[in-house]
């Protein structure tokens, strides 16, 4: 053969693997799932933004509205829930025995509860951040069902739905999505609440570099006592680029039949007394090296991510049980006569309803907003605003409730009507997934426990790095001096 | 094996307060929670059941109304129906619309999909009618077994607990046959979202009256709807004489 002729040749075959490479690639099939669940992400924040000056206008405005066919999907997943929640749910029972029974359970894994978000492929229903808020406002008409869900799927296998390899996704997930594994949160211990950062529960490597062993305690834990995987927290020895040896957190998945844990007994609550809030022990838990979610030392990050992922959902959970409580309230005060008047006609009772109904009103729309924000593609940063929708609802959601049980007035007070169930359940909100105190300060802290916000610190950071030291010393004793004081 | 035509009606929910409207024409119906009939759920409930005990392969629920009672049919197909029908009645058809015209209506459907029963609830919670089972058999000249708290298939025929002011009844019918649902013949499923999900798959066909030959012209004409009066306070009397005085003094007696 003619050697130009072989070159030809070779080059066309060349040629021709690069064509029908791409046709093969064009022909497979790219099956994107219905809705991905989004992690946390850099770039888009509208709240943080704010502190720098500026406003993304495109974030907010319009509101964020979700399509006709996603409205009527959700609206025919709202009328069973509600359905379950009248007619087989008795709270008064939940709160009285500090149990829910097992056929309340049964019947909120078939209805498909315990995996919301968790996608099709592995079981679950796949809904949106929306779709999530508006169930959890029918949810929260019982407070231990909602904390026992939220701390499930809200928190507990959150960790591997959004940092979790596509291996821990499909050996895990279907199970938790069915219901026939519950899973549990855990990250505080005796001597860190707050201070996430400092938990000392150590993961330690085997010699085989096959295991981590487990050693520590933890409390706080919901569904502690029966949860069958846990998302667990620990210091393991990192060595730095640096080679220096640190202790870095890790986010390990941890079955119960790993074994060495025990579970305390549960703790006697004020409120949602029905879910289950215990100590949880690892006594030398061993945990194979597979079961770490993201990275060795990446731990505080997955911690913080899951922790903000869910947070926006207590807005509608709140202005649901506020809708609820409204609703319960106006019956009684159109009916009430006193000083040959109905309640009702009284402006000091009208006021309590406007202050009901005006929060409800800004808890729902802060949630939504936050949802929708989240749901966007680009995965924006929403801590900030999930901050924001946590602490205005804990408050929020405490003042309705007192203010609800005032207009009943003594009626209020007992145990016959749900409002003192409702006040001691919703006392809660203003301590759990990191305490409002804390959450209100975090923007102007830099060691920001309540998410990766940056905000005023991140502000006052650029300010400085624009100017030099010379006029840094000026302007801070400048404020100083005119009494003003500088956060940065 | 064979087919079986379930008929589900959109209601205004069992919790509702129901109010007349002002031109005393009707009850407010615009904004107001609709739901699935509560005797429609227990029919849909018996035929899906069959389905599971392999009595019957397939389970067509049936509606008619405008576009909203879709969402009836979909509540239907999420607790186990293959798929639905949708007659669409809109406008002054659809306030006329009564027993009639439904039995009509189903009678032609059941000729079309060789259906082998009919199952719908004994009464609607709204117009209370107790008409459209029996009208259907009648039309359809099928045997009927109303009233039904437990239905078995044996073979060819149909046995039929029915409960009567009795006591129960129980009765031997050959298939084809309508069957209307009482309160007691089972315990309705509730539609869990996987199914909701699921059920967004199935099919819902899209039909006329016209198309079946049935026409819609009502034989009823509504003059007015109140409300019953409201409930005066009772009087009390010291003794039986004075009782009985009473009732004969106010005509009851």
């Amino acid at each position: 053969m003619n050697i130009n002729r072989l070159i030809a040749l070779s080059k066309s075959v060349q040629f021709g693997k690069i064509l029908t490479s791409n046709a093969r690639h064009a022909t497979k099939e790219v099956t994107l799932p219905n809705r991905t669940i989004r992690t946390h992400a850099r770039n888009l924040a509208y709240a943080k933004d704010l502190f720098l000056g500026k406003v993304n206008k495109a974030e907010c405005f319009p509101y964020p509205e979700i399509g006709n066919e996603e409205l009527e999907e959700i609206n025919s997943f709202v009328a069973p829930v509600e359905k379950f929640f009248t007619e087989e749910v008795d709270s008064k029972r939940i709160d009285h025995e500090a149990k829910i029974p097992p056929e309340t359970l049964n019947g909120l894994k078939e209805l498909g509860l315990f995996g919301i978000q968790v996608p099709e492929e592995y079981g679950g229903l796949g809904l949106s951040n929306t779709m999530y808020a508006r169930l959890g406002e029918i949810i929260s008409l019982d407070g231990s069902i909602a904390v026992t869900l939220a701390a499930h799927q809200a928190i507990g296998l959150k960790g591997i739905l959004i940092a979790g390899s596509e291996e821990q996704k499909a050996k895990y997930l279907p199970k938790l999505a069915s219901g026939e594994h519950v899973a549990a949160f855990c990250l505080t211990e005796p001597g860190s609440g707050s201070d996430a950062a400092s938990i000392q529960t150590k993961a330690t490597l085997s010699e085989d570099r096959k295991t981590y062993l487990l050693n520590g305690s933890k409390i706080w834990i919901s569904n502690g006592g029966f949860a069958d995987l846990m998302t667990v927290f620990a210091r393991t020895e990192v060595v730095g680029e640096d080679g220096v040896k640190k202790d870095k957190i890790t986010a390990f998945i941890v079955e119960r039949a790993f074994g060495g844990i025990t579970s305390g007994k549960p703790e006697d609550k004020l409120g949602i007394r029905g879910s289950n809030t215990c100590e949880v022990s690892f006594d030398n838990c061993p945990v194979p090296v597979e079961n770490v979610i993201g990275e060795v030392g990446g731990g505080f990050k997955v911690a913080m991510n899951i922790l903000n992922s869910g947070r926006f959902s207590m807005g509608s959970a709140g202005s649901g049980m506020i809708k609820k409580l409204i609703e319960m309230t106006a019956e009684y005060a159109g009916s009430r006569k006193q000083f040959g008047k109905n309640l009702s006609e009284f402006g000091m009772i009208q006021e309590k309803f406007a202050v009901m109904a005006q929060n409800a009103f800004v808890m729902e729309s802060m949630a939504y907003l936050t949802a929708g924000m989240m749901d966007r593609p680009g995965v924006p940063d929403c801590s900030l605003e999930a901050a924001m929708v946590k602490v205005f609802s804990s408050e929020g959601g405490w003042i309705c409730v007192s203010e609800a049980l005032q207009v009943l007035g003594g009626l209020g007070y007992t145990k016959n009507y749900p409002y003192e169930r409702y006040l001691r359940d919703c006392r809660i909100l203003l301590i759990f997934e990191v305490s409002r105190t804390q959450c209100s300060i975090s923007p102007f802290n830099n060691r920001d426990p309540c998410g990766s916000i940056q905000g005023a610190y991140g502000a006052g950071r650029w300010v400085a790095s624009g100017l030099s030291k010379a006029t840094l010393w000026f302007l801070f004793h400048y404020f100083r001096l005119s009494g003003i004081s500088a956060y940065a | 094996m064979s087919r079986v035509l379930v008929g589900v009606k959109r209601v205004i929910d069992y919790a509702v307060k129901i109010r007349v409207k002002p031109d005393h024409s009707g009850v407010v119906t615009d904004g107001v929670k609709h739901s699935m009939n509560p005797f429609c759920e227990i029919a849909v409930e018996e035929a899906v059941k069959l389905k599971e005990k392999k009595f019957i392969k397939e389970v067509v629920a049936v509606s008619c109304g405008p576009t909203q009672v879709t969402e009836t049919i979909r509540t239907a197909l999420a607790m186990g129906c293959d798929r639905g029908i949708h007659v669409e009645v809109s406008g002054k058809d659809y306030e006329a619309m009564g027993p009639l015209q439904i039995a009509k209506i189903f009678a032609a459907l059941a000729k079309k999909e060789e259906a082998s029963l009919v199952i719908l609830g004994k009464q609607a919670i709204d117009d209370d009618c107790n008409q459209t089972g029996q009208m259907t058999a009648a039309l359809l000249d099928w045997p009927q077994g109303t009233f039904a708290s437990e239905v078995t298939i044996d073979g060819e025929k149909v046995k039929v607990v029915r409960e009567i002011d009795g006591g129960l009844e129980t009765i031997k019918i050959s298939m084809p046959a309508v069957l209307t649902a009482d309160l007691r013949l089972n315990t309705p499923r509730y539609a869990t979202l996987p199914n909701i999900m699921k059920a967004k798959k199935k099919k819902i066909a899209n039909m006329k009256p016209a198309d079946l030959g049935v026409d819609m012209v009502s034989r009823v004409e509504v003059l007015r709807v109140d409300e019953p009066p409201t409930r005066l306070a009772g009087v009390k009397v010291e003794t039986v004489d004075d009782l009985v005085a009473k009732l004969k003094a106010n005509g009851t007696i």
